[in-house]
């Protein structure tokens, strides 16, 4: 294992029940994940790309093999164990924002540094640099209901990285914008994973967001079709 | 992070408005029932008190074994000194000497002869020289025409009675009835007003005299069918009238004279133990099945409280909250809307039970055709149980409704949660 690899994922396997016999999700995964990469899981829907997310995101478990993620194993991980490792070190993008509707843009970006009990005056300061990152210091007082669906996603970009995660999971993170909104988007995670070398795990099947990515790992039925470093549009 | 927490509850209307206004209403009903019913058989127990069975009653023993017929050949003789006794022997208490008969009333024309005529229930009180029988028969506030008797041989007519019988204040009345020792009796009254109780069985044909008048009139000297006893608190309480009856009785336990005095209490006449049995477990189990409802109402309430806050929860999640720092503070948030609902349900609730206490709900028209001695204007009684008897339906039900809801939440797969974040 290189010394700046963050995720191990060894022999993993997860499996639902579903009626009386068991659906493999994922089957035999094998992978690692290193410090500031930009990669993409992709594949058709029902591939298992959310199902690794959840994994890697300390949210779901393991039915076999293990995934090492900051050199913790998400197989042995107490909940509360689980919930310290998301609180610290994951940030996570979703597709429909998820923002809370009844907090302001401010509030929003807030809530993950009231929950690591950060100082105020160092909160207010993160919070309003998240926010410059992604262009909305002018909406701190926003409601969610009062953007638009592009400026939600940023919002919840900055709630993501207020807390310089070192891993960010986005889980189709483009799949209710436009074009125009996705680039702009796309552009500020890029920036931050390369001014902050978060580590960036996409999952999409999203032809927008795949121009971005720097490695592409594409799933089918569970299993790792292909893997690929992608240096300036060529494939490796 | 409380803070955050109290800011999001206060903007949230259906975490905090909608779901305080619900918990409210269900406590409101629940206070309202509670004191209407408590009332209801208040209001049925002081009646009877006031008008027929006293708190205790004394009485001859023949009488009391026939008083279905009010025979006033048994009544009780020697009153003066069973009074005495009374009064030195329970010093807390208030007598009153009754004396009900039945009888005629004739209305007689300018020749003497009769111009109307109809039967009438007759009840004799003390109107001359205590004025507590005239407060405890409410007589003041039920005048219709005319005035209280100030004189003997002064009566009071039921307003309804003296219409039919076309007589007004002022005019001559004559009463038929038979002395106690069964001859005929004939007295000359002068109307001196008319009177209107609300209760249908009184309102049809009551006549009112002054005790002395009656014992004058019924050959009845020193005599008088009834003694009632009042406690001095004006409040009827069945432990204390039992003991009460029961050691005055335990006296004359021995004596085989069919006059020697006994005394019943409350609930052991008219029929009114079997009737209050009824009535109390009637209002039992109105009340536990309202209680029941309301819970239910609330209880569901919280629940979908809990489960449409799912997005949020899942939200909260994925940031890193623990599970049970997410429970806790749902519970913490239906303990402050449900005392919120109990506190605000139990103001507007009393408020009403007390307006209603006041003024009371009247069913006069639909109870004018009942023989019952009931009451025909009913009241709420707020009492001290109305104080918190919304606690059970508002706080502990919200909070149930929570805990369930946040099982569910809390035994959820987080993944699961998350999962329908994107749903």
């Amino acid at each position: 294992m290189h010394n700046s690899t963050i995720i191990n994922i060894t022999n993993l396997v997860k499996r639902f029940p579903i009626g009386g016999g068991q659906f493999t999700a994922l089957d035999d995964i094998n992978l690692t994940f290193e410090k500031g990469e930009f990669t993409g899981v992709i594949g058709p829907s029902g591939s298992g790309k959310t199902t690794l997310l959840n994994i890697i995101g300390s949210l779901d478990t393991p039915s076999e093999g293990d995934a090492i993620v900051l050199g913790q194993s998400i197989a042995q991980l107490s909940q509360k164990q689980a919930a310290n490792l998301r609180n610290h070190n994951l940030g996570f993008i979703f597709q429909t924002y998820n923002l809370l509707p009844v907090y302001s843009t401010f509030e929003n970006v807030e809530y993950p540094l009231l929950l690591l009990k950060m100082p105020v005056n160092e909160r207010k300061k993160a919070v309003m640099e998240a926010l410059d990152w992604v262009g909305l210091t002018d909406k701190t007082n926003s409601k969610p209901a009062q953007l638009s669906g592009g400026e939600c996603q940023r919002v919840a970009i900055a709630r993501a990285m207020v807390k310089h995660p070192k891993i960010v999971l986005a889980d189709e993170p483009t799949a209710n914008l436009d074009a125009e909104n996705s680039h702009h988007i796309l552009q500020t995670m890029e920036n931050l994973n390369q001014e902050l070398q978060t580590t960036f795990i996409f999952s999409t099947h999203d032809d927008k967001v795949i121009k971005y990515l720097r490695r592409q790992i594409k799933l089918d039925d569970g299993k790792v079709a292909s893997d690929n470093l992608i240096e300036e549009g060529v494939v490796q | 992070m409380i803070k955050f927490l109290i800011k999001g509850l206060l903007r949230d209307s259906h975490r905090s408005r909608f779901p305080i206004i619900i918990v409210s209403l269900g406590v409101f009903l629940t206070v309202l029932v509670q004191c209407w019913l408590t009332g209801i058989l208040g209001d049925m127990i002081d009646f009877n008190a006031r008008f027929s069975t006293g708190h205790v009653k004394v009485m001859s023993r023949a009488y009391a074994e026939n008083i279905d017929q009010l025979p006033n050949d048994l009544a009780l003789m020697g009153i003066d000194s069973v009074l005495t006794e009374l009064k030195t022997q329970y010093p807390g208490m208030v007598w009153a000497r009754r004396i009900q008969f039945g009888g005629l009333i004739d209305i007689p024309d300018e020749q003497g002869e009769t111009r109307s005529q109809g039967p009438a229930f007759g009840m004799a009180v003390d109107l001359l020289t205590d004025k507590s029988e005239i407060e405890r028969l409410n007589i003041e506030m039920a005048i219709v025409r005319g005035q209280i008797p100030t004189n003997k041989k002064e009566l009071l007519l039921s307003d309804v009675f003296a219409q039919k019988l076309e007589v007004v204040p002022g005019q001559q009345v004559t009463i038929l009835s038979s002395t106690m020792y069964g001859s005929m009796a004939m007295h000359n009254f002068t109307l001196a007003g008319t009177v209107e109780f609300g209760v249908a069985a009184m309102d049809r044909g009551a006549v009112i005299i002054d005790i002395s008048d009656a014992q004058e009139m019924l050959d009845m000297p020193d005599t008088a069918g009834e003694i009632l006893g009042f406690f001095g608190d004006g409040k009827y309480d069945d432990l204390r009238a039992k003991a009460l009856a029961t050691g005055f009785n335990q006296v004359n336990i021995n004596n085989p004279d069919e006059f020697a005095p006994t005394m019943r209490r409350l609930r052991e006449q008219n029929d009114l133990d079997s009737m209050m049995q009824y009535v109390e477990s009637m209002k039992g189990v109105a009340l536990t099945v309202f209680i029941l409802a309301m819970s239910l109402v609330l209880w569901n309430a919280g629940l979908l409280g809990g489960l449409r806050r799912y997005t949020e929860i899942g939200i909260r999640l994925a940031m890193g909250e623990h599970k049970g720092r997410v429970y806790r503070s749902m519970i913490y948030e239906s303990v402050f809307v449900g005392f919120s609902g109990w506190i605000l349900g139990s103001i507007i609730g009393l408020a009403a039970a007390y307006v209603l206490q006041e003024k009371g709900f009247d069913l006069s028209e639909q109870m004018k055709n009942t023989s019952m001695m009931l009451p025909a204007v009913y009241r709420a009684n707020v009492t001290q149980s109305a104080y918190f008897v919304g606690l059970i339906p508002g706080l502990f039900s919200t909070v149930l409704g929570t805990l369930l809801s946040g099982i569910g939440i809390y035994k959820r797969q987080t993944a699961s949660l998350f999962k329908e974040l994107e749903a």
